[in-house]
């Protein structure tokens, strides 16, 4: 971990004082008038031609520094690309919300996303360095030998990365269209732009050097919006040490404002009508035709008593968006009805850990948050695109040192999400609770416009409370350089960092998918004879065509698609993590052990996702799914089942198996010992 | 016993034991932060602070030792880090 000042340092000093100035000269000329979609404009040109400029300076047609960028990679530099590569948007801009909603509860996630990084570098980083090929599809074939393993491998590495990279690039698509108005779908393919500046002309080399010049940008994003509220609200500018106070405060707030008499009753309507909603569903189809009825005698009523021409479209209106059959209507007032349900709820306290109100929902609370903390971290230690990383490392000892890098850059992010979450719920306790809705700050309005805060006065006192007040996760980072009253250009810089992040994720999970199908199928599998360069040709059609389905994908906005994101961490470190780990630790493991372990830990993980979350499959005629969850475990956490069960059966499977053949127990210890390969 | 085996050994050793430290951070401090938030520290509930930043410190501390201790587990069986 010694530290060198080389060209490389001084190139990227160079380019973070570059991008420290552009953010203050576009601050300068906002103060002189400069238009705020000008400013938006600006950050999305730059950045994205920045990142062009190191693709084409990077680009390659060298196999090896395609795949993994020639071995070439400082550690220090490959803990900043894996910080980049690792954080996505949903890092950036979803966790600080989701821990603003759900408080100790979410702090899951933060455990999850670091704690893997520590498995990372004590079970697999040195080992697979040092094995030293292209893939992780790679590994399992070389230590398990033949083409099944492989082909599971291939296929695991494919599910967990496709959904996940139709999720970036829909990111992208959101950011563009909110900062810069883009159209959405036009904000797709600029992003699909971007992505395939950098990784179908330079694969590996490009992508890593781009990553780097990426998390430069999103962590100078992520923290100074919430450094200056900090300073605002303290006076001391490192939210990450001060935020205590402030949480204490917090709740000072809390045990003052939600027992007051009127968020009681605000929270005692939103129960009535969610159980309105309840009794309506039950009755279906009476209710609706109930609903019609009522309607339609109202504007007959209207039409004798020849009442105003706008009176009677209104009422029109509203016949007209009744659901038009009993499906919809189940489904539209379900949602309406869990809608209302949650402003009902009790809020909690931020910092209390598993609120409930018996030992037995507390208990649940328990194994919920340490299973869920469970899939993410060993998620995290078998995501295929996180673990190629470490094989673009000079030696096994950069491979370890650059783990060590990768969680320091990423601590950096998820140490200040937190305090994003403390510093907006005091900012809505102290200026939002119990204010006159005629008087709240601009920003609410301005948010709300897009649908990312809703308020709605249910017990019409002209004053909102705690329970009217609906946020959008995603609106607690963007929002917060408005919340402190900061000149636009902190939100086109917030744009950029979410941007960045976005791209650099997506990046590396195409490289993945490009390299599992190019490199494992085509080359390994169908034509080993192929030349250098047809494999290059190949892998860069793979990642073309990839890039464009996915962006095809995105563009349609598929709701199910994005909350299947979640799923990826569970998928992944049941199909991976008990192949690699036992392999590497466990000579005895043979190929029917894994290729069934393998099989039934991913097999199992989808039966319980998929059967937990959906009641019917149409296009496969499927319906009655739905099952209790096992021990009340979330879908999200369907992995903790499946690894445990891939890692039984690898064991037992290979037991009742024969051992392994001698030259596959020399690649175990060659792997295992410090002795170079060549 | 060979040099090989006892490099593995003392490597097996040192992993166990650091995963013993990672478990008891990840998830026994967290099984217990209801009872750990009674406790205050700068400001915080000692639970909660163990989530959001203690347990973070607590990993890269464990990296980096492994880090230092297989860099001077190579240089004693004199290999390069590869």
């Amino acid at each position: 971990m010694s530290f060198r000042m080389t060209r490389l340092h001084r190139y990227y000093g160079l380019y973070t004082a570059g991008f420290v100035l552009l953010v203050i000269a576009l601050a300068v000329l906002e103060e002189h008038g400069m238009p705020a979609r000008w400013i938006g404009y600006a950050f999305l040109f730059f950045t994205i031609a920045m990142y062009a400029f190191i693709g084409i300076m990077s680009r390659t047609s060298d196999v090896s520094e395609y795949y993994v960028a020639g071995r070439r990679i400082p550690a220090m530099f490959n803990g900043m690309a894996t910080g980049a590569d690792w954080m996505s948007a949903a890092s950036f801009i979803g966790l600080a919300g989701t821990l603003y909603l759900s408080g100790y509860q979410g702090l899951a996630y933060v455990l999850g996303w670091t704690g893997g990084f520590v498995l990372v570098a004590l079970l697999l980083a040195p080992y697979l360095r040092r094995f030293g090929e292209y893939t992780i599809p790679d590994f399992l074939g070389a230590r398990y030998g033949g083409n099944t393993v492989r082909l599971v491998g291939v296929a695991a590495a494919i599910l967990a990365s496709f959904v996940y990279v139709v999720a970036q690039i829909y990111g992208v698509g959101v950011i563009t269209s909110r900062f810069v108005s883009l159209q959405f779908e036009i904000g797709v393919f600029v992003g699909l732009a971007g992505i395939l500046v950098c990784s179908f002309l330079g694969g590996m080399r490009a992508v890593t050097w781009t990553q780097v010049a990426q998390y430069v940008i999103l962590i100078i994003a992520y923290i100074t919006p919430v450094a200056i509220l900090s300073y605002k609200v303290t006076g001391v500018p490192v939210p990450q040490l001060v935020y205590g106070q402030v949480l204490q405060e917090v709740t000072r707030l809390e045990n003052k404002l939600f027992d007051l008499p009127q968020e009681v009753e605000a929270r005692h309507l939103f129960q009535v009508r969610a159980e309105m909603y309840a009794e309506k569903i039950v009755r279906l189809p009476h209710s609706l035709n109930e609903e019609r009825q009522v309607l339609a005698e109202r504007i007959n009523q209207l039409k004798a008593s020849d009442a105003q021409m706008k009176d009677i479209v209104a009422v029109e209106r509203q016949r007209r968006d009744l659901p038009h059959d009993v499906d919809q209507a189940r489904i539209r007032w379900e949602s309406l009805m869990f809608a209302s349900a949650a402003r009902a709820s009790p809020p909690t306290h931020h910092a209390e850990a598993f609120p409930a109100d018996s030992p037995d929902k507390r208990w649940q609370l328990q194994v919920n948050f340490l299973t869920l903390v469970f899939c993410l971290t060993i998620g995290t230690a078998a995501l295929p695109h996180v673990l190629m990383r470490y094989y673009t490392t000079p030696t096994v000892k950069e491979a370890r040192d650059s783990v060590f890098w990768s969680l320091c850059f990423i601590l950096l992010l998820y140490v200040t999400a937190p305090a994003y979450a403390v510093f907006a719920k005091y900012e809505v306790f102290t200026h939002l609770a119990e204010i006159p809705i005629a008087k709240l700050p601009g920003w609410v309005a301005a948010w709300g416009k897009v649908g990312l805060i809703t308020i709605e006065d249910i017990n019409g006192d002209g004053i909102l409370q705690l329970a009217e007040l609906t946020l959008n996760p995603d609106v607690i980072v963007l929002a917060t350089p408005e919340i402190a009253g900061m000149p636009y250009v902190i939100s086109g810089l917030v744009a950029a960092g979410a941007l960045a992040a976005a791209l650099s994720t997506a990046d590396g999970l195409l490289l993945t998918i490009a390299g599992s199908l190019s490199h494992d199928v085509y080359y390994r599998i169908m034509q080993p004879q192929a030349s250098a360069q047809l494999r290059l040709v190949i892998s860069k059609s793979v990642l073309l065509l990839t890039a464009v389905l996915a962006a095809m994908l995105a563009a349609q906005k598929p709701g199910t698609i994005l909350s299947m994101v979640a799923w990826a961490f569970s998928i992944a470190a049941s199909a991976f993590f008990p192949a690699l780990v036992l392999g590497i630790f466990w000579k005895r493991a043979n190929r029917q052990g894994a290729v069934a372990g393998m099989l039934v830990g991913l097999c199992l993980t989808l039966y319980y996702l998929v059967r937990v979350e959906f009641d019917s499959i149409p296009w496969l005629g499927i319906g009655g799914l739905q099952m209790e969850p096992w021990f009340g475990i979330q879908s999200t956490s369907a992995g903790v089942f499946g690894v445990v069960a891939g890692a039984a059966t690898i064991v037992l499977v290979s037991l009742a198996t024969s051992a392994p053949p001698l030259e596959i127990q020399q690649f175990v210890e060659r792997i295992r010992s410090a002795r170079p390969r060549r | 016993m060979p040099a090989r085996e006892e490099y593995w050994r003392r490597t097996r050793r040192l992993t166990l034991m650091l995963l013993v430290v990672w478990v008891l951070v990840t998830y026994v401090v967290s099984w217990f932060a209801r009872d750990l938030n009674s406790v205050v520290v700068l400001g915080f509930p000692l639970g909660f602070y163990m989530a959001a930043q203690g347990s973070l410190f607590v990993y890269v501390a464990i990296v980096w030792y492994y880090c230092r201790a297989m860099n001077r587990l190579d240089g004693e069986f004199k290999v390069d880090g590869n």
